[in-house]
This record gives structure tokens, C-alpha cells and sequence, in this order.
């Protein structure tokens, strides 16, 4: 690794002329900034910072959780909520860090891409005076080499050259600086990216039932949970409608899933409706998003007859709650026993069933956990209530779970006992009306993303790899021929030094080579010996 | 073949331990210890662990430093204390074939890459760790003594894995059955098998720099006889940039494979955050040993402090948090 002081001030600064304290504080504030353990200290503080976002759930991964933790810590959440704690990476402090590091990363990578450039069109720098003070030094078995030669010979090893009175100046492993440019520009990319594809981007979640009737439009309205970019309008979402034709679900016996396809029919805008089929890690790739299958269900299909004999029929998704497909939801049934003479609907007549659905029942009581994902051995455990759903109220609720407020405030009344009904059966209720469980149909929860910065992030990321590699990989080393009689030392150093003579430099007609790694490079030593051979061999080939 | 596989995996940890004894008879014994001190022979007996003994030192070469760095590389001890270390690894090997035999047999069991869940999969990363070690020995068998450490390490990592996280053979889930899943978890796990690698080194590092700054206290007394602090110090470095792109290669790889299965490249799930930290830490050691006026001292804590949140993310993330990769 190259030792990369870090960019301080010329050494010999002339006295600021007519001193302005701001300046000199911004100045020395930037300074500060772009300084290497300044960059240090941010990265540290963003790894620190992070943590939390691991340890408190997260808004934006699972909403539940911060909800659940905020039923079990009523007096904390407040106080976490308020520092963002739900929402560690969308937070000011958060963002203060990464902000910061990448203000000082350009201000620290500018210059640095000044600099290298003019390296790169600068010669290599003449040779020190004592090359056998270098880490490699050798003397040479052909005392009278040609520069030019030694020259076309690192030449051809894609050295960078230079000749000077006698004298060949040659560096390699440029590479290494430019991958490092290269890298922490590509960090920026990356940030860029992140940043492109959430204000453009948007994304919507929903179940989505198979059948003609439950198909689905893509509509803000038709999503259970929406989030679009602050750039991102309702309307820009392009037009497509799916429909859950098929899905397929296989299980090995221990019940751990082994395949999953969804067969759908799309129609996007401008084009026949086609056949597709997408399943987990394969998406299915629209005009303008994806749509990724995250998991799936069972919706029973509950037929109701009134006491006036009007039938009614509900496909309600049951949510999953275990890795056996136990499915909990509820089918609703506010429409029900209107007056035919008056059309008046009677809100404390209306009807609602919760139940548990197990796709492979036990073969003994108690019916509330399916033992196997598949459809074994189907049935369906309903518990009947009869009353106000609430549903007027205009206070939103699941469509998942009965309004508890209603049947607390004994506005709704389950009717007779829980009932396992398996697909077929029928369950005649006090008032004379049925329940049919006629069977299920398959739901898939789905998520439908647009990301417009994916690609920048993906190419990013990829040059951030490559340049990285090039810096880490890459060395930088300097070698230099020096032929003919040694320069005479300068009077005022010589002192200091033992006499030239006795360096190897002292003949007259001697050829000396010296090497210097510039970063931590273990074999430059092999480098440097065949180098010097490979010279050699030149000079006896003429 | 499940079964198989778990009992190979004991007897392992168990060769691993008389290994990790051997070497420590070694240590205690061997010629430069106090024990081994006394009982001195002034015969030196020639390099005979590996091949390719003593050569191939320029790697260790020092750019700058003129003192061949030979003796110091030299297998450190002699007589009966040497046997020790030596037939230290040998079980140190036969270990590793035993730790190979259980990913084998495992993987045919589930008929599979052994690395669908978090157990196998840090079986592979020890195992590529493991392996990387045996390499580094072959060439540079100077370094046995830290083979000591290298054991002690092995035996504490399988062990918690055995005890903590073993999980029964099965297939993979399907959000697991993608090619960019290969990608993502080798990439991951032979960069976690070298930064498990590179603890070693870093930690002797640590030690020898307290030693030689005449610190004898009991961690300090024991890197009496390890190699010198700045090949150490320069071994440490190497593992980890040779480690820090492929790990960067896995976050990648991994995005990659999350934006098919879960619709977004990255969503700060638990491990994904982790991952997160690990990387800026390394990062921040790369960055510190390039910084002329951070001590490589400090730098080291920092590969260190690395080293912790990636066992965070073996196994703290898997057992404290509930996230979406169903691997544990
Ligand atoms: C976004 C935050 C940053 C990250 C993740 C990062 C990461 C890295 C990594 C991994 C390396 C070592 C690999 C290599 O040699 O290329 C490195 C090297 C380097 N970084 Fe950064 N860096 C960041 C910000 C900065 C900043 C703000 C500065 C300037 C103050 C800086 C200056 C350098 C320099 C000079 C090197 C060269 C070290 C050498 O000589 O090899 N970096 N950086």
C-alpha cells in the first residue's frame, strides 16, 4: 500500500497577506474535512451508526414489528421514534454522517485526480544518487550497456521510460492510484444510484387471489401498502393488469418447500394479453417494473345463504401465520338479510365468519395447526357471529381480523360453537341460513417494484470492484539504469556520507540498476532480478 | 450420510483439539520458551515441515529493511518440541480432511453444495480458513507457531456451530436454488474464511508489538516466540486485501440475488446491515493502513474490531434478529 500523506498545506505557506479569520477557519476546516482520519472517523461513526438500524425494527422492513414493539414498550417508543430509531437509515443523523464522508470523500478525491493526472504526464523522477542504498540494487554484468536499449527493453514491459544523460528513470503500476480514483468515485456512483431510484422509483404490495374476478389493474389504489418517490406521481405508474391463472406449490415431506411457479395472465398497455410465468428469484420483468412473488396462501371460498335464501359468496384470503400454511382470516358478509320489500339493510343482522384454515388438518383435535403446507387433508374451523360489523364506523380495519371493538361492545355475537367443516360441507346456523366451505383457491402476496437506479447502482458497483482490484492488487515501483561513472557527490553532503569511491558506483565503466517498491509489494525482488537479467541478455544479444 | 457427516464432524473438532495441544506442547517446550530454555540442545535440525522449506522468502522480504529476514522465519524450535509441532500438523491436516469429509457428506446427503443453511455454511468458511492455513504453512513453514492459535480458533468456531446452530440436512429452499446464490455465498464464505485466516496474525500482532515494547504480562508472555511483529503486521494486511474485494464481491453478488427474490437489491435486513458494518470496518483498516499517522497499532484493533462484527453476522444476526434470510 502506497504511503499517501495526506494533503497538507505547501510546506513554506507565505503569510496570508491580510489575514481574514474566516477564511483561514474554512480553510482549515475544509483541510480538516478532507483529511484521511477525518474520512476514518466517519466511516467509523457510519458502521457505529448503523448498528442501531439492526437492533430496533425498521419502518421501512417490517412495519409490523415497529408496531408490535410499540405495544410491548409504550414508554419508549416515543422517545425512539423521535430520534428516528425506526428509522435508522432515513435519519438526520444517519444521513449527517454519510453526507459528510462523501463531501469529504470529493474533497478528497479531486485534488487526488489533479495530482495523479499530472503524474501520469510527468517523467519519472531522476535517480537518487546512491542507488545501492535502494531496497533492490544490482550491478551489471554488461558494464557498457546502451540507455536506448535498457530503455526499449522496459518499454516493452510496459514501463513508463524516461532517458537522461545516460541515465534510464523508469516507474510502473500507475494502475494502482488510477484504481483507487477509480474506486472512490465509483463509491459516489453507487450513493448516486441509491439516490436516483428512490425519488424515481416506486413500489406497491398486495395479495393477489387466483381467478378471472380477483385480477388486479395496476392502480395506487389496488395496493394494500404503496411507497412512491417524492418524483414519482400516482399517475406515472404504466398501465397492466395480472391475473393469477395457476400457481404451483411443492413440498418435500418434511414440509420444507421445493418449487413454487405462478402462472399469469398480463396485459400491458399496447400489446395481446400473454401467458406468463414467474416464481421466487425468477420475477416477472414488465414494461416499467417487476413483479416478484414473496410468498402465498389460501383463500376459502365461503358460500352463504341468507334466512331469505339470497346467496352470497366470499373468497377471502386467510393470512399465513406458520411455515405449515395455517391460514387466519375472515369472510364478511355485511350485505346479507336486506328486507327484499324494503332494500333496507339492517346493520345488526349483518354476517361475518373467522376462521382458521389448515390445509392438511391433524388427525385429532385441537384443529388450529395445519402439519403440512400442501392440501391434504383440508378443513376449515369458522366461528360464526352475527351483528354490526363496523364496517360503517369509517374507522379503517383489516380486512383480515374482526372489528374486536364491536364484539367487545357485544354489538356482534358469535352464534353456537367453532365448527370444522371440511370442503363440501355445510353448517346450518340457528336462523335457518347455510355455510358452505366449498373449497380454496390459491393467493400469492406480491411486490411490484420500479427501481430507476438499479442499473447505475449495479455498474457502480461493478467498477467500484474493478477499480478497487486495481488498487489493492496493483504496485507501484520505480527502477533506474545508470550507466557510465557515478556523478560526483555534491561537496556539501559528502561530508556526511562515506567517501563515493567506495559505493560500487565509483568505477568509471560500471552499469548499476536500482529498484524501489512504492507499496507493500513481495516480489519486486524476483522482479527486479530478472529485469536486470532480461537487460543483460539484450546487451549480450548485440 | 447425515449422520455420518455429524460424527465426522466431531471427530474433527477432536483432531483439531489434540492438534491445538500438540502445538501448544510445542510452544511450551519448544527451545525459546522457559521450559524449552533450559533443556536447549545446540543442535538445530533443518526445516522439514512442507515443501519448499526455507525458500521463497522474498514474500516476507521487508522492501526496505536489510537483515535477511531467514532466521527469523526459521521453524523455531527443535528437538522433541519441534516433533510436537510437527506432528501438530499432521492432525492439523487430517483435521481438515475430516472437516472436508463432513461438508462431502454432507453435501451428498442433501444432495446439494454443502452451504444451504448457516450451520454448513460455516463449516465451508472454517474449512476454506482452515485450508488457506495449510497453504500459508507449506510455503512458509516458519510460521507453524501459529498454528496454535489457528486451532484454538477452529475448535471455538466449529464447536459453537456444532452446539449452537446445527441444523438437519435438507434441501435448499427455493429462494436459496439461484445461481447468483452460489456467487454470493462462496464469494462471502472464502472471504470470511480469510478474515478468520487473518485474526491469527492480527491478534499475534497485538501481542508481539506489547512484548517487544517489554509488556511480559500474561497475553503478552505468550507471543514470546511468534515471528517478528512487522511480518506480522504485513501478514495481517495481506490476508485482509486479499479478503476485502471478495467480500465486497459477496455484498454484490448478494444484492444482486436479493433484487430477484425479494424485489429490492438491498433493504436493510439485520444481515444485510451487518454485512454493511463489516464492510465499512474493513474499509476503515484499509483506509487506516494506508494513513501515515494512524499507528499500525490501531489499525489492527480495527481489522479486530472487523473480525467481531463479522461473527456478529455468523452468528449473532441468526440468533438475536428476525430477518428475511431464512438461513438459520
Ligand atoms: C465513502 C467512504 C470511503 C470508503 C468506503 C473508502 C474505502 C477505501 C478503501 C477500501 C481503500 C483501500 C483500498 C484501496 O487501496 O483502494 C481506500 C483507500 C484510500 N482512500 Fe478511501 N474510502 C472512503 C473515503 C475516502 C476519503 C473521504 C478519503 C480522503 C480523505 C479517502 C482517501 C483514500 C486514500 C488516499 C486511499 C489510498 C490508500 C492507499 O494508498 O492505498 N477515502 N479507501
Amino acid at each position: 500500500m502506497s504511503v499517501v500523506e495526506d494533503r497538507v498545506a505547501p510546506p513554506a505557506a507565505p503569510p496570508p497577506r491580510r489575514p481574514n479569520r474566516v477564511l483561514a477557519l474554512l480553510r482549515n476546516s475544509w483541510r480538516q474535512l478532507t483529511s484521511m482520519r477525518t474520512a476514518l472517523v466517519l466511516l467509523f461513526l457510519l458502521a457505529v451508526a448503523a448498528i442501531p438500524g439492526s437492533i430496533l425494527p425498521q419502518r421501512d422492513v417490517n412495519i409490523e414489528n415497529v408496531e408490535a414493539y410499540r405495544r410491548a414498550n409504550p414508554d419508549l417508543y416515543p422517545i425512539i421514534d423521535r430520534l428516528g430509531g425506526f428509522d435508522v437509515f432515513a435519519s438526520p443523523w444517519f444521513s449527517a454522517i454519510y453526507v459528510l464522508l462523501f463531501v469529504s470523500l470529493i474533497g478528497c478525491i479531486v485534488p487526488r485526480l489533479r495530482d495523479h493526472v499530472r503524474a501520469l504526464r510527468a517523467a519519472p523522477p531522476a535517480a537518487p544518487r546512491r542507488l545501492d542504498r535502494l531496497p533492490q540494487h544490482a550491478v551489471l554484468a554488461a558494464p557498457a550497456a546502451d540507455p536506448a536499449r535498457i530503455a526499449a527493453v522496459l518499454r516493452k514491459r510496459r514501463w513508463r521510460v524516461v532517458v537522461r544523460d545516460g541515465e534510464v528513470s523508469a516507474e510502473k503500476g500507475y494502475l494502482k492510484e488510477t484504481g483507487n480514483l477509480i474506486f472512490h468515485f465509483a463509491l459516489i456512483g453507487v450513493l448516486f444510484g441509491v439516490a436516483f431510484g428512490s425519488w424515481y422509483g416506486w413500489h406497491g404490495n398486495r395479495l393477489l387471489v387466483a381467478g378471472p374476478d380477483t385480477a388486479f389493474c395496476n392502480n395506487l389504489q389496488q395496493y394494500a401498502e404503496t411507497g412512491l418517490g417524492p418524483r414519482v406521481d400516482a399517475a406515472d405508474l404504466p398501465p397492466f393488469c395480472l391475473e393469477l391463472t395457476d400457481f404451483d406449490a411443492r413440498f418435500l415431506d418434511t414440509g420444507q418447500p421445493s418449487y413454487f411457479q405462478a402462472s399469469a395472465k398480463v396485459d400491458e398497455a399496447g400489446g395481446e394479453p400473454r401467458d406468463v410465468e414467474f416464481s421466487v428469484n425468477s420475477p416477472l420483468r414488465l414494461d416499467g417494473a417487476s413483479a416478484y412473488l414473496l410468498g402465498h396462501g389460501y383463500a376459502p371460498v365461503i358460500r352463504y345463504t341468507d334466512r331469505l335464501g339470497r346467496v352470497q359468496t366470499s373468497v377471502a384470503p386467510f393470512l399465513t401465520t406458520d411455515g405449515n400454511l395455517t391460514g387466519e382470516g375472515v369472510a364478511a358478509f355485511p350485505d346479507v338479510n336486506i328486507d327484499p320489500a324494503t332494500g333496507d339493510r339492517d346493520p345488526d343482522q349483518q354476517m361475518a365468519f373467522e376462521g382458521i384454515y389448515l390445509p392438511t388438518a391433524p388427525d385429532a383435535p385441537p384443529y388450529v395447526r395445519s402439519v403440512f403446507p400442501a392440501e391434504r387433508s383440508p378443513a376449515l374451523m369458522l366461528i360464526a357471529y352475527r351483528g354490526n360489523l363496523g364496517l360503517d364506523a369509517g374507522i379503517p380495519s383489516s380486512v383480515y381480523v374482526l372489528d374486536q371493538r364491536q364484539v367487545e361492545a357485544g354489538k356482534l355475537k358469535q352464534i353456537g360453537e367453532a365448527k370444522l367443516m371440511r370442503p363440501g360441507e355445510s353448517w346450518t346456523l340457528d336462523d335457518g341460513s347455510t355455510v358452505e366451505f366449498v373449497g380454496t383457491r390459491e393467493f400469492i402476496t406480491l411486490s411490484v417494484r420500479y427501481d430507476p437506479g438499479e442499473r447505475i447502482v449495479l455498474v457502480s458497483s461493478i467498477v467500484m470492484l474493478a477499480g478497487l482490484m486495481m488498487s489493492i492488487f496493483g504496485k507501484r515501483r520505480r527502477i533506474w539504469f545508470r550507466t557510465g561513472p557515478a556523478r560526483p557527490a555534491t561537496p556539501a553532503v559528502a561530508g556526511t556520507e562515506p567517501p563515493a569511491t567506495a559505493s560500487t558506483t565509483g568505477g568509471s565503466s560500471l552499469m548499476e540498476a536500482g529498484g524501489l517498491p512504492r507499496t507493500d509489494y513481495s516480489g519486486f525482488a524476483d522482479e527486479f532480478k530478472q529485469l536486470v537479467a532480461a537487460v543483460e541478455r539484450s546487451e549480450g544479444k548485440s | 450420510m447425515a449422520a455420518l457427516s455429524d460424527q465426522l464432524l466431531v471427530v474433527s473438532i477432536m483432531a483439531y483439539l489434540v492438534a491445538m495441544i500438540c502445538h501448544a506442547v510445542e510452544f511450551a517446550f519448544g527451545d525459546r520458551s522457559l521450559v524449552g530454555r533450559a533443556a536447549v540442545r545446540p543442535a538445530r535440525e533443518p526445516a522439514l515441515v512442507g515443501a519448499g522449506a526455507g525458500g521463497d522468502q522474498p514474500a516476507f522480504e521487508p522492501p526496505a529493511v536489510d537483515e535477511p529476514a531467514a532466521d527469523r522465519l526459521d521453524p523455531p524450535s527443535s528437538g522433541r518440541a519441534a516433533l510436537a509441532g510437527r506432528i501438530a500438523v499432521v492432525l492439523t491436516v487430517v483435521a481438515a480432511v475430516l472437516h472436508l469429509g463432513t461438508l462431502v457428506t454432507r453435501g451428498i446427503a442433501a444432495e446439494r453444495m454443502p452451504w444451504g443453511n448457516m450451520y454448513e455454511f460455516v463449516l465451508a468458511v472454517t474449512f476454506v480458513g482452515i485450508a488457506a492455513w495449510l497453504g500459508l504453512l507449506l510455503r512458509r513453514p516458519g510460521l507453524r507457531h501459529l498454528g496454535l492459535f489457528m486451532t484454538l480458533v477452529m475448535v471455538l468456531l466449529l464447536g459453537v456451530t456444532g452446539l449452537v446452530i446445527y441444523t438437519p440436512v435438507g434441501p435448499l429452499v427455493p429462494a436459496l436454488d439461484s445461481y447468483w446464490f452460489y456467487v454470493h455465498i462462496s464469494a462471502i464464505g472464502l472471504a470470511s474464511g480469510a478474515f478468520v485466516l487473518g485474526i491469527v496474525p492480527a491478534v499475534l500482532y497485538l501481542l508481539r508489538n506489547g512484548y517487544d515494547q517489554g509488556k511480559r504480562g500474561f497475553p503478552y508472555s505468550l507471543a514470546e516466540r511468534v515471528p517478528a511483529a512487522d511480518v506480522l503486521e504485513r501478514l495481517t494486511f495481506r490476508i485482509h486485501a486479499f479478503a476485502f474485494p471478495l467480500w465486497t464481491m459477496g455484498v454484490i453478488g448478494g444484492a444482486i440475488w436479493a433484487e430477484a427474490s425479494w424485489g429490492r437489491y438491498w433493504g436493510w435486513d439485520p444481515k444485510e446491515t451487518w454485512s454493511f458494518i463489516s464492510w465499512v470496518i474493513y474499509a476503515g483498516y484499509l483506509h487506516a493502513r494506508a494513513t501515515p499517522s494512524v499507528k499500525r497499532k490501531v489499525a489492527t484493533w480495527i481489522a479486530i474490531i472487523g473480525f467481531l462484527s463479522m461473527l456478529m453476522n455468523l452468528f449473532g444476526v441468526n440468533l438475536f434478529f428476525e430477518g428475511l434470510h431464512s438461513y438459520a
